[in-house]
C-alpha cells in the first residue's frame, strides 16, 4: 500500500534535481551566515573561506562545525541572523547544565517548518479527515507547537491538549474519536497502559496512527505501544537547534526516517577524527540548514549517532533515511570503561515478557569505582509469589544484561508505576557520579 | 475446598506493610492470616482474607502488584504429631509443598499449604480423614 505524498516534487527527486536544489540554497546560506554572525564570520575567515568560494554543497566537509556550546557561548540571540524584529517566535531547550538552548524562529521558517510536519504527518497517513490529539508538551518546548502548526497544514481537526492529565486526555480520545496521537513514546505506553488499566474496550479506541518521538526508543517498545493502541506507531525525528519535530519522519515501511534534505542536509563524521563517513556506517549524525533564516547552523553536531542509506525506499521517496538512533552521544554512559546506552538495556527487557519496560539506570562512584543499578518494574501481569522464580528472573535479566552490555548490573526489581514516568521525556538515567 | 490467597509485591520501604492493611481496613475486609517472603531487597506478603475478590479490587486500585494464588488450608489439632501425620501423608504420597505457614484458629492450629498439586493434596489428605477448611468458613472469619 502506498500511501499519500505531501511534496511529491520534493520527496521523490532524483539525486541531480535535489543536488541542485541544495547547491542553490547552500551558496546562499553561506553569504546569510557570513555577512550577519559575526560568529561564523571568523570562523570561516580563518579557513580562509568567504562567500564567493562556496557554490555546491560538495564542498560543505571543508567547512567548520557548531556545537552546542556555541549556542550557549553566543546565548541568547547571538547566533541570530535576522534583527529582533523579524523573529516571530522563540523556543527553548532546557538546559541540564547552565543556560538553555535558544532557538529563533522568522515567519518563513514556522512555514518551513509547517511544511515539514506536514510531509511527516502525511507519511503517517494523517490528512484532514483525521483527529490529531498532540499531546507533546506546548511551550518552549517544540514538540506540541512544532506538530500543531503541520496537522493544521495538512487540514487534520487539532487537538492542543498539551502532555499530562491523562484522565483528560483518555476522556477526549473516546469522545472526540481521536485518530491519531501525537506524544513522547514513553507517554503512549503509559496512556496505553491507563487504558487497559481502567478496563475500556479497545474498540471504542479509534486511534490509526501515532507520531512518536523527541526520545530513543527501540522497535520493541513500538510493538508493546502499537498492540496497546491499537495503532501504526511512527517514528518522527528533530531537534530544536535543527527546527524541532520533522527534521526527518519514518514511512509507512518502517525503514528508517527520510530527511528533508531540501532544508536539512544530514552528514555522518566519526565523532573523535571529525571525518566524513559513506553511507551505511555508523558515526554521529551533523545538519546543515539550507533555508532557515532566523538561526541557520553550520555542520550542527547533534550527537546522535546514527547510519543513513541512500538507496531508494519502497514507498517511492528518494530521500535519504536515517536509522533510529542509537542514543544521543550525551546519553551513552561510560561506566568502568564500557559504552551504556540506556536504550540496550530497554531492548532486553522488552524481549523479555515477564519484566516491564520501565526501567531506570543508576550510577554510582565509590571508592574509585563505578557501579550500575538498573530498577526494574515488576510486571503485575506476570510474577509469581515464590521468592525462586522472582529470584530467576532477576537473575534470567542480569544475565541477558551483562552478555548485552559487557558489564554487570545489580538488577533491583520493584512495584509498578513507582519509576516515574514523564509526561514529558523519561527519566532513565539518574548518574550520581556527576555530583562528586 | 481451594482457598484464594493474595500475594502482594512489596519492595523493602518503610510504610508500604502499613499502606496495605490501612486499604484493607477502610474497605473492611479482615485478615485471617498472613506470611511474609523475603528476599534481599522486596518481599512478598501472602494474606488470607474475608474478600478476597474485593480486596485484589482495592489493592489493585492502589497501584499494588497483587495476584491471587490457590492454597489449601489444612486443620491440625492442638497435640503432638498433628503437623507430622498430615505431612507423612503427604510424603508418602510423594507431593512436594512449595510453601506453608500456620495460623490458630479457635481451638485448633491452621496451616496454610501451597503446592503445584493442590489437587493432590486436597484427595490425599481427604482420603486419610484430615480435616480442610472450605473456602466459605474463611471468608466467615
Amino acid at each position: 500500500m502506498i500511501l499519500m505524498i505531501w511534496n511529491e516534487f520534493i520527496e521523490t527527486a532524483d539525486r541531480e534535481k535535489l543536488t541542485k536544489i541544495q547547491d542553490e540554497r547552500f551558496a546562499k546560506m553561506i553569504e546569510r551566515i557570513y555577512y550577519n554572525v559575526p560568529f561564523y564570520r571568523k570562523k570561516l575567515q580563518e579557513k580562509g573561506i568567504g562567500p564567493q568560494d562556496i557554490t555546491r554543497i560538495e564542498q560543505l566537509n571543508e567547512l567548520p562545525f557548531t556545537v552546542k556550546a556555541d549556542l550557549r557561548d553566543n546565548y541568547p540571540f547571538g547566533l541570530f541572523t535576522v534583527p529582533q524584529s523579524e523573529v516571530v517566535r522563540l523556543h527553548a531547550s532546557s538546559g541540564t547544565t547552565g543556560k538553555p538552548t535558544v532557538v529563533g524562529y522568522s515567519r518563513n521558517d514556522i512555514q518551513i517548518w509547517s511544511e515539514v510536519v506536514a510531509r511527516s504527518l502525511t507519511m503517517a497517513n494523517i490528512s484532514k479527515s483525521d483527529i490529531i490529539q498532540v499531546a507533546y508538551g506546548y511551550g518552549l518546548f517544540t514538540g506540541g507547537l512544532g506538530v500543531h502548526y503541520g496537522a493544521e497544514k495538512v487540514g487534520a481537526s487539532v487537538i492542543p491538549i498539551s502532555g499530562g492529565n491523562t484522565k483528560k486526555q483518555i476522556q477526549l480520545m473516546l469522545d472526540f474519536g481521536s485518530t491519531a496521537l501525537a506524544c513522547t513514546p514513553s507517554y503512549a505506553a503509559y496512556l496505553g497502559e491507563s487504558i487497559q488499566k481502567e478496563g475500556i474496550d479497545k474498540k471504542q479506541i479509534r486511534l490509526k496512527s501515532g507520531i512518536f518521538g523527541a526520545e530513543p526508543w527501540t522497535n520493541e517498545l513500538r510493538q508493546q505501544v502499537e498492540s496497546l493502541l491499537g495503532l501504526k506507531a511512527y517514528d518522527i525525528y528533530g531537534l530544536s537547534e535543527i527546527i524541532g519535530p520533522g527534521v526527518s519522519m519514518e514511512c509507512e515501511c518502517q525503514n528508517g526516517m527520510h530527511i528533508f534534505e531540501d532544508h536539512f542536509v544530514p552528514e555522518i563524521i566519526d565523532p573523535d577524527t571529525l571525518q566524513v563517513l559513506p553511507y551505511g556506517q555508523v558515526g554521529e549524525l551533523v545538519f546543515t540548514t539550507l533555508t532557515k533564516e532566523a538561526m541557520p547552523l553550520l555542520r550542527y553536531r547533534t550527537r546522535d549517532l546514527t547510519r543513513l542509506h541512500v538507496d531508494k525506499c519502497e514507498c517511492g521517496r528518494t530521500l535519504v533515511r536515517m536509522e533510529k538512533c542509537l542514543g544521543r552521544s550525551d546519553d551513552m554512559l561510560i561506566i568502568r570503561g564500557v559504552n551504556v546506552f540506556p536504550s540496550q538495556v530497554e531492548a532486553v527487557l522488552l524481549e523479555m515478557n515477564e519484566a516491564s519496560p520501565h526501567y531506570q539506570l543508576v550510577v554510582e562512584r565509590e571508592n574509585n569505582l563505578d557501579s550500575l543499578e538498573i530498577k526494574v518494574e515488576i510486571n503485575e501481569h506476570y510474577w509469581s509469589d515464590e521468592i525462586k522464580i522472582i529470584e530467576g528472573l532477576r537473575k534470567q535479566i542480569q544475565h541477558s544484561i551483562s552478555s548485552t552490555l559487557g558489564l554487570t548490573a545489580k538488577i533491583t526489581l520493584v512495584e509498578p508505576l513507582t519509576i516515574t514516568r514523564s509526561e514529558g521525556k523519561a527519566k532513565r538515567v539518574i548518574d550520581n557520579r556527576k555530583k562528586i | 475446598m481451594i482457598i484464594k490467597q493474595l500475594s502482594v509485591f512489596l519492595e523493602d520501604k518503610v510504610g508500604r506493610l502499613t499502606e496495605i492493611t490501612r486499604i484493607l481496613t477502610e474497605n473492611s475486609i479482615n485478615i485471617t492470616a498472613f506470611s511474609i517472603a523475603d528476599a534481599a531487597d522486596y518481599g512478598i506478603v501472602r494474606f488470607i482474607v474475608s474478600n478476597p475478590d474485593a480486596a485484589v479490587k482495592v489493592l489493585k486500585e492502589n497501584k499494588f502488584a497483587v495476584n491471587v494464588t490457590e492454597v489449601v488450608c489444612l486443620i491440625v489439632p492442638h497435640k503432638p504429631g498433628g503437623l507430622y501425620q498430615a505431612l507423612k501423608i503427604l510424603s508418602d504420597n510423594n507431593i512436594t509443598v512449595d510453601y506453608m505457614y500456620a495460623f490458630a484458629l479457635e481451638n485448633s492450629a491452621t496451616v496454610v499449604i501451597r503446592s503445584t498439586s493442590n489437587d493432590e493434596v486436597i484427595r490425599v489428605l481427604q482420603e486419610n480423614k484430615m480435616k480442610l477448611l472450605k473456602a466459605s468458613d474463611i471468608y466467615k472469619i
